[in-house]
């Protein structure tokens, strides 16, 4: 099992409501780990309804979900932010 | 006999005693800024201290564009507007509040919207252009004109408590807006000021960051935000700076030759 910081911004983090969670993971790669936040709560399955806009940084590097998460401390999903 | 013009007018330069005191900026970062034409897309929340620092600043030229009038709701957080210019045009008012702070910067006041009909002239000739919209249709709009024209495009954003700054300059091999978030949202998804709402000081905090990088930029003080994406969460006091790229296949800017920075 991997400990994992996992962050959240805007529409995300408001839906979670939290903006940080420490998970407990044998996730292969970003997209396993979303798998398993949706089914943690309904909350976390709202967040992740529609994850076509949003964007990951491991260890605050942008990647993609297909990368693996092995080794990684501190993942990030954030959505583009629109207002002004 | 040729005669040559002043770059400051008489009694401008003392205000800028506090810039020219800083090693990194100085009278050449003053002379720079002072010969820079700068793009401000949106007198609201953002553009509201990004207009203000940078005509305090000094910017030469200051070009702002927005078709939107001055609304009693907009006051919590649009400091550059006030209760005895409701109802006028936010380009106006802005322009007003600028020339209030500093006479010496040349202020174009547009009230328009930004469309695809006139964002490359628009674009034109400028040496830095300023996202301060509030939605990505716009946001795409100015980032392409940007793209094809190579003019940095220094942009911030806001959601409720908060804020993402960063700068897209393909052209010097950071990415462009499309490379780092290639969709829109679904409807409902990312809702907007008005349905969601907006903590009053957060733009205050975003915008002056972003007036902070563009001065940076101009003068060449420190290190940019090009290839990093700033994140601020006021709410919960979270910061996070991400590294990001340019996406080979990036359907906006994958035709333009990056050069280094």
């Amino acid at each position: 099992m991997a400990s994992i910081d996992v962050l959240y911004f805007a529409w995300l983090r408001e839906r979670i409501d939290a903006p940080r969670e420490r998970i407990e993971t044998e996730a292969g790669t970003v997209a396993d780990l979303m798998a398993e936040l949706v089914a943690r709560s309904d909350r976390h399955a709202a967040a992740f309804a529609d994850p076509a806009a949003v964007r990951v940084a491991l260890d605050q590097q942008l990647a993609d979900f297909a990368a693996p998460i092995a080794g990684v401390a501190e993942i990030a999903f954030f959505p583009p932010m629109t207002g002004g | 006999m040729q005669m040559t013009v002043p770059l400051f007018a008489e009694g401008e330069l003392p205000r800028y005693a506090r810039h020219i005191a800083l090693r990194e900026i100085g009278g050449p970062g003053q002379a720079r800024l002072k010969r820079t034409s700068v793009l401000v897309v949106g007198a609201g929340g953002l553009g509201a201290p990004v207009l203000m620092y940078l005509a305090a600043a000094g910017v030469g030229r200051i070009t702002v564009v927005d078709d939107d009038s001055v609304s009693l709701s907009n006051l919590q957080r649009q400091v550059i507007h006030s209760q005895d210019r409701l109802d006028m045009p936010k380009a106006v008012s802005a322009r007003i509040a600028m020339a209030g702070i500093n006479p010496f910067v040349a202020v174009t006041a547009l009230e328009a919207r930004l469309d695809a009909g006139n964002a490359t002239q628009l674009v034109a000739g400028q040496d830095l252009v300023i996202d301060a919209t509030d939605n990505l249709p716009a946001r795409h709009l100015l980032n392409a004109a940007c793209v094809a024209a190579r003019v940095p495009l220094l942009s911030g954003a806001i959601s409720q408590w908060e804020g993402q700054v960063t700068l897209y300059d393909p052209a010097r091999d950071a990415p462009c807006l499309a490379c780092l978030f290639p969709v829109i949202p679904a409807e409902g998804l990312a809702p907007d000021c008005a349905s969601a709402g907006v903590m009053g000081a957060l733009p205050g905090i975003i915008g002056a960051m972003m007036a902070a990088e563009a001065i940076k930029l101009i003068t060449g003080a420190g290190r940019s935000l090009r290839g990093r994406l700033l994140m601020q969460d006021v709410l919960w006091g979270e910061s996070r700076e991400i590294a990001v790229h340019r996406r080979k296949d990036c359907p906006v800017c994958r035709g333009i030759k990056g050069e280094d920075a």
